[in-house]
């Protein structure tokens, strides 16, 4: 655990991410801003498993672990994004969401 | 002093995590999430997690911001600036988030957590244990999926970055039709000519 450091304010901190990144889902038109409030999202809820093993449970590796794989999971994710994005943008030459309509023949 | 630091971290990352959601190039917007995802480690360093802070900068820090900034080369004008939704839709989802972020926080203070104090330090060993032992509380099923999840998702990536062949074929036709019309002008216009140089 952190010195000087309570474990209300990193809980405090992760929300106020996870909401930044609900702001920019919502409000964003085009896909690749959507990936990137995707990836502050998924950070957001590693912290929170991170910070509930350290403080509470220091002694077993459960949130940890957990943290490795939400980061693997994230990263097939967003490659797989990358590569639908890429096939998208050569049959409709744009990125944003409005135009996807035409991803369902 | 620690405090300090993790206080400097918090204000650094959500500065940027707003500046990320918010600007209106999306180059930039990518570079600052790679703040947003550095100061994530350096969290990760301040719990003396060491592995999981080196995991979070070579992936996303290396990886993934460089595939999305590839993606963003590929398929947007750096200059072109984005269209941003209606200032009223940006209203009401910001007190949306606002409700949720204020429901969040006092069910946070509201719970009392039991915070335990033997601070105790992991190593690389104990987590490669963990992963790998098939015992009680063992992660070795996990990991295998995990495994097969990243081949299937990297031969996915592949095969729809690829395309299909018949879209290609099909584009190909009307590619050559333009081009045999013309030659036909071409040579009509030619036959022409010749008819013409006699008188």
């Amino acid at each position: 655990m952190i010195p000087g450091v309570s474990i209300h304010e990193i809980l405090v901190l992760s929300s106020i991410l996870f909401f930044i990144g609900v702001y920019g889902f919502i409000t964003r038109k085009n896909l690749i801003s959507i990936l990137i409030s995707v990836e502050l999202i998924l950070n957001s809820t590693v912290i929170n498993f991170v910070v509930i093993n350290k403080y509470l449970f220091p002694d077993i590796l459960e949130g940890m672990i957990y943290g490795i794989f939400i980061i693997a999971v994230a990263a097939a994710e967003t490659a797989l994004a990358v590569a639908i994005i890429i096939n998208l943008y050569r049959k409709t030459s744009s990125v944003d969401i409005k135009e996807t309509e035409t991803m369902k023949y | 002093m620690e405090r300090i630091i993790f206080y400097i971290l918090a204000v650094i990352m959500i500065a940027f995590a707003i500046a990320s959601v918010s600007s209106r190039k999306m180059l930039r917007s990518v570079i600052y999430l790679l703040f947003v995802l550095i100061g994530i480690a350096g969290l990760y360093f301040l719990f003396d997690y060491n592995f999981l802070a080196a995991i979070q900068l070579t992936v996303y820090a290396g990886g993934i911001i460089v595939l999305m900034i590839f993606s963003v080369l590929l398929v947007h004008h750096i200059e072109m600036e984005l269209e941003t939704a209606r200032p009223l839709r940006r209203l009401i989802s910001a007190l949306l988030c606002l409700a949720g972020l204020g429901i969040f926080i006092t069910s946070i203070y509201s719970y009392d957590f039991n915070v335990s104090l033997n601070a105790t330090t992991t190593t690389t060993a104990q987590i490669g244990e963990k992963l790998l032992s098939y015992g009680a509380g063992g992660f070795i099923l996990p990991f295998e999926v995990i495994s097969v999840l990243l081949l299937s998702a990297m031969i996915g990536a592949i095969v729809v970055a690829r395309g299909s062949h018949k879209e290609e074929k099909k584009i190909t036709p009307n590619k050559t039709k333009p081009q045999k019309e013309i030659k036909e002008i071409e040579s009509m216009k030619v036959e022409i000519l010749e008819e013409e140089i006699p008188l």
